[in-house]
């Protein structure tokens, strides 16, 4: 049987007031966890087998549970709602539509691991999203779902939105929590981790916006509903974002280890008249695939063995108009320019990466540049505090090997072989 | 030259509230670097020297900032900020036509405002709206399903103080400081504004909906 959607968090998004707190309903989630132990509310999610939905897949429960307990600090919740990575575009309409399922997650979290005060860090750049927060926020302060003993459980609880300022790095947790703390978004070295030495040195969870606004399901539903969905190892659902050279694209909400071809049905196939050439599974971070991974199911396990990953499920279609060097140059450039130069691999990497790419796709580069781009990307790969850097070689690696014969091709005819004009919306027309 | 005394007043005001939400003080850089563009369109010195008073900070702390990150500007811009997603997927879809010919329809590049102080443009690095490629924002609101048309008629209308309404947002656009300040986290009353949800963001439910398909039963 083929996979259908299963809308969780998508749910209430055609309905007109689903941003308010009487569009979402009273938060019965949080009140049940609130009266559960925060252990029991840590096993449930560790049950449901809920992993990171910003990309990395760590699961859920067992970050949680790395929260020492009893250690008289105080601890912290920080959502990282600063969705920055190409291509992803889930985030951002969920907490336009429904910020509340992310407030109420927060609440329950935030009490698995005793935190009294939790922090939404959202990208600057997406004001009326913000403005939803701040209004979800003050509803459920007004309601006295936030503020001083909440459901009259003794339990306190500080929630603050805080807008970001035009910075990719940031979102990379270690160099959120420096930006939260007042500095330049840089990353620190790990460990110590975040769960030991995290927000202002203390023990801070950081979890995605999904993550945490996928909790109230679990904790109303049962850790069990939640794990029935999904695969074996990648359980539960998870926005699928369809972008680019599609027929309806958007947002489709399923379980873990769908396939493309399933969602590219539901979505309309590819714009007519055309063929898929390349896709990301999960962001430009993560390897491309093309038409020959159209039946890989989209779960952490399978994507990994194909050679790319997950991610962020922010699949970018690309068809065969498009010109597979100067789409890597332009991540490649989006890369050089979000480098935050703390490590030198990175730093320099990417800006000769994006130098001897430009030339490629002017068609003035050799062979020898192929060689050049891959040892290049070899050298940043491993070699930075964070994963920006190994993220930025990763279209570089998969595009050489998927489609060296188009980058020869450039050098060939001298200049780009595509016509730019054809891949645009209006190309057709 | 420093703010008024008045001005002066306002801004302390603003900024105790929002340092009074953080353990510390330092994590209030942002939203008071926020909160200064909101007075002057630009990160100012005088706003510099202001966040630095506030907090405590050196004003080579605050600078080291400021200068860490995008949205700050260093020099005025205009009361209309206008952002055009030129990241991959944009880009090939219509972003990098849009951006070559609005440049040129408008007169200025990058970072740039034009002499009447209305529009500044800027490319932007992708806004996480993929799905409704290409993409551009003005004061950080969305303008889904841009055309080179549409563009430059949008950059017109502002220019000829028409009203402008984003595609997912309220019916009015603010400032370029009015938006700063809701950024400063100080919000307007804007927020029940525009859908819940538009376009693309449906289809997945659409499709679930046409077929009868949802989430098992608990």
């Amino acid at each position: 049987m083929s996979t259908t959607l299963t809308p969780v968090l998508t749910a209430n998004w055609d309905q007109p007031n689903s941003f308010t707190l009487q569009g979402y309903g009273p938060y019965d989630a949080a009140k049940k966890a609130l009266g559960m132990d925060p252990d029991a509310v840590i096993q449930a999610v560790k049950d449901s087998g809920l992993r990171g939905r910003g990309g990395a897949g760590f699961p859920t429960g067992m970050k949680w549970g790395f929260i020492p307990q009893g250690d008289g600090k105080p601890h912290y919740l920080v959502v990282n709602a600063d969705e920055s990575e190409p291509g992803t575009c889930k985030d951002i309409p969920l907490m336009m539509a429904n910020p509340h399922s992310l407030v109420e997650g927060v609440i329950i979290t935030s009490y698995a691991i005793r935190a009294s005060h939790a922090f939404i860090y959202v990208r600057g750049e997406v004001l009326h999203v913000i403005r939803r927060l701040h209004a979800a926020v003050r509803e459920a302060y007004e309601k006295g779902y936030l503020g001083k003993d909440i459901f009259g459980s003794g339990y306190d609880l500080e929630l603050v939105v805080h807008s970001g300022a035009g910075a990719y790095i940031c979102g990379e947790e270690t160099a959120l929590l420096d930006s939260l703390e007042g500095y330049r978004g840089q990353p620190r070295l790990k460990p110590p981790f975040p769960a030991v030495a995290g927000l202002y040195a203390s023990p801070t969870v950081v979890n995605n916006v999904e993550s945490v606004a996928s909790v109230p399901s679990i904790i109303a539903n049962g850790a069990d509903w939640f794990a029935a969905m999904g695969t074996e190892k990648s359980k539960g659902f998870g926005i699928f974002s369809l972008s680019g050279h599609v027929t309806r694209p958007g947002q489709y909400e399923a379980p873990l280890g769908i396939t493309l071809r399933e969602l590219l049905d539901m979505a309309g196939g590819i714009r007519e008249g055309h063929q898929i050439k390349f896709w990301t599974p999960g962001g430009s971070s993560t390897p491309i695939f093309t038409d020959e991974h159209l039946d890989v199911p989209l779960d952490f396990e399978a994507v990994g063995a194909k050679g790319s990953m997950l991610g962020t499920r922010a699949l970018q279609i690309f068809d065969e108009t498009t010109c597979v060097v100067r789409t890597v140059l332009r991540w490649t450039e989006f890369y050089a320019h979000e480098s935050c130069g703390k490590c030198t691999p990175c730093r320099e990497g990417t800006y000769w990466l994006k130098q001897v790419l430009r030339r490629l796709e002017a068609g003035q580069g050799t062979e020898d540049d192929l060689a050049l781009i891959t040892d290049i990307a070899d050298n940043i790969l491993g070699r930075s505090f964070c994963a920006l850097g190994d993220g930025a070689t990763s279209p570089i690696h998969s595009s050489v090997k998927y489609f060296r014969d188009e980058y020869l091709k450039h050098f060939e005819v001298g200049g780009c072989p595509f016509d730019h004009k054809k891949s645009t919306v209006w190309g057709d027309k | 030259m420093s703010y008024s005394p008045e001005v002066r007043e306002r801004l302390e005001r603003d900024a105790k509230e929002i340092i009074g939400r953080y353990p510390k003080s330092r994590s209030a850089l942002l939203p008071l670097l926020h909160l200064v563009q909101s007075e002057d369109g630009y990160v100012s010195d005088d706003g510099q020297e202001f966040c630095a008073e506030m907090l405590g900070l050196s004003k080579a702390e605050v600078v080291g900032v400021a200068t860490f990150y995008t949205m700050y500007k260093r020099k005025p811009m205009g009361d209309y900020h206008v952002g055009v997603c030129i990241n991959s997927l944009c880009a090939v879809m219509g972003g990098d036509q849009i951006w070559e010919e609005l440049s040129e329809h408008v007169g200025v590049g990058h970072d740039e405002t034009t002499a009447d102080g209305k529009v500044s443009l800027e490319r932007l690095e992708c806004n996480a709206a993929c799905d409704f490629a290409p993409v551009m924002m003005v004061n950080w609101e969305f303008f889904d399903n841009q055309t080179p048309e549409s563009a430059k008629q949008l950059v017109d209308d502002l220019r000829d103080g028409k009203s402008v309404s984003p595609t997912r947002g309220p019916k009015r656009l603010c400032t370029f400081k009015e938006a700063s300040r809701v950024l400063s986290g100080l919000p307007d009353d804007l927020a029940g504004d525009g859908p819940s949800a538009a376009g693309p963001s449906l289809e997945g439910l659409k499709v679930a909906k046409a077929n009868g398909w949802k989430a098992p039963e608990a």
